[in-house]
């Protein structure tokens, strides 16, 4: 579904990724986890090139993106983005931020788009704050409808980018329980958290990457219960 | 010390006389009231020249501030509309409205534009309103700039990953957002632009600064007309501050 290639990214003069390849299946849920500045929201956002990958390649259903460049804003529209500060529209209401891009790129008619979007914030529990701006909602209100409007395109893939670290500490549950829904039902994701409970319990794959690389990776047992890297066990020593 | 007395006992006396004389008198007030049909008229007109013209050096001048990737020719045509917009400002900016529009009357109308059948006859008010626009333009271009700039980029990033176009993101997200920034600075560009309007008259334009002066001309005394077109201006400044003040709470109200 997704396959991630040599992937190297620069800022500057600073390597951040260097050289990162991996492959995302169908209906994986991947979570990413490791210390801060180890390139793990970096990599995450190269993979639906909101940072150009400096080498390397990006393919998205077989698709490479770095030689389909013109192609890049077809390609995203099969990638959902959720953001840790949740990014809503604040011109907008709820319904508006969830039908926007389907009615703009033509892939709805308005009344499609409305009753898509009512379903989906139905799923996320929010249906009955449609009409409402987003200021009147919580922190967790607001990434829930994120991920309604991230799940408005019908993506192959949703990737997350530390969703709740933003949250007060009890809104996070109501986010990673629609996150876990999601899983459930297949969805393919990819997940940079801090959440190691999340992790251990809705992660199927574990990629823990320090250093710009991708130094451990595994399923939850392997990499909770039996960490082979000292690196990984001092990390998780400090985290869990 | 008498004779100064003197003098303001002559010009209180005389007062009554000189608005009469300035304003009643052979119906003088029409040349501030024309003058002054004509200053909104041209500050308009300026002012729909000055925002199109800003919006799109604007965004020209953006193209230099993204990450810059893509196809070598895209990207050179990025530049070069930056560099332009930045040339154009600069230039605008380091130069006086008066000369500008000086210029565009007397070279570029009258030499060349003259010349070229079928813009013989461009209205006067039209050549100053482009050139009270052009010169606004520049001033605009910043204004709407870093309003621009001041939208969170955690916005742009939003739509893009949606899958939108970077004009569509530009248009429906970043631009309405960015209209409530720029807003104050821009009811003050137009507050500018009405003052700026008060040298048309070097084209021949009767505004309301050249209805003040034909009237003095006429009675061979300045006094009441200046300072009446003075209050004039005034008036029309504060109303309009008062009115993008009262647009302004408006909109900050649904934050």
């Amino acid at each position: 579904m997704i396959e991630v290639k040599n992937l190297h990214k620069y800022f500057g003069e600073l390597e951040v990724l260097k050289g990162i390849d991996a492959h995302i299946e169908k209906g994986d849920c991947v979570c990413v986890i490791g210390p801060s500045g180890g390139g793990k929201s970096t990599f995450l956002r190269c993979i639906n090139l909101l940072e150009m990958p400096t080498k390397g390649d990006i393919l998205i259903e077989g698709v490479s993106a770095m030689q389909n460049l013109r192609q890049l804003d077809k390609l995203r529209q099969k990638v959902g983005m959720v953001f840790q500060q949740f990014n809503l529209f604040p011109h907008m209401t709820v319904l508006e931020n969830v039908t926007l891009a389907p009615v703009k790129l033509k892939k709805m008619t308005k009344a499609e788009a409305a009753e898509h979007a009512m379903e989906l914030l139905d799923r996320v529990g929010l249906a009955e704050k449609a009409d409402v701006y987003p200021n009147r909602l919580s922190g967790g209100q607001k990434q829930r409808v994120a991920i309604a409007r991230a799940l408005a395109m019908n993506p192959d893939v949703l990737l997350f980018d530390e969703p709740t670290s933003a949250l007060d500490p009890e809104m996070v549950g109501e986010v990673l329980e629609v996150m876990k829904g999601l899983a459930l039902n297949n969805a393919t994701m990819v997940v940079v958290t801090h959440e190691m409970g999340f992790a251990r319990e809705v992660g199927n794959r574990i990629f823990f990457i320090d250093g710009g690389v991708i130094s451990e990776e595994g399923t939850p047992d392997d990499i909770f219960n039996h960490p082979q890297k000292p690196r990984t066990r001092e990390f998780l020593s400090k985290v869990l | 010390m008498e004779a100064i007395w003197h003098s303001f006992e002559n010009l209180a006396s005389s007062f009554g006389d000189m608005i009469f004389l300035a304003l009643i008198k052979d119906d003088a007030y029409q040349y501030l009231w024309r003058g002054l049909r004509t200053s909104l008229l041209l500050t308009l007109l300026a002012a729909v020249v000055g925002v199109v013209l800003g919006l799109l050096l604007a965004i020209a001048k953006l193209q230099d501030v993204d990450s810059l990737t893509g196809n070598r020719f895209v990207v050179g045509l990025r530049r070069l509309l930056a560099g332009f917009a930045n040339g154009y400002i600069s230039v605008v900016r380091g130069t006086p409205a008066v000369v500008q529009l000086l210029v565009l009357y007397f070279v570029i109308y009258s030499q060349v534009l003259k010349k070229i059948p079928g813009f013989g006859s461009i209205p006067d008010m039209v050549i100053a309103g482009i050139a009270f626009g052009i010169n606004s333009g520049a001033y605009v271009a910043e204004i709407i700039r870093a309003g621009i700039m001041a939208v969170d980029r955690g916005q742009t990033e939003a739509g893009r990953s949606l899958g939108l176009s970077a004009g569509t993101t530009m248009a429906f997200i970043v631009i309405p957002q960015a209209v409530k920034n720029v807003l104050p600075a821009l009811g003050n560009e137009f507050i500018v632009l009405l003052k700026e309007t008060s040298v048309a008259g070097y084209i021949g334009i009767a505004d309301l600064t050249k209805g003040a002066q034909t009237i003095g001309g006429n009675i061979y005394n300045f006094t009441v007309p200046l300072l009446c077109a003075a209050y004039v201006y005034f008036l029309m400044t504060t109303v309009l501050s008062t009115g993008i003040g009262a647009l302004e709470r408006r909109l900050h109200k649904s934050d």
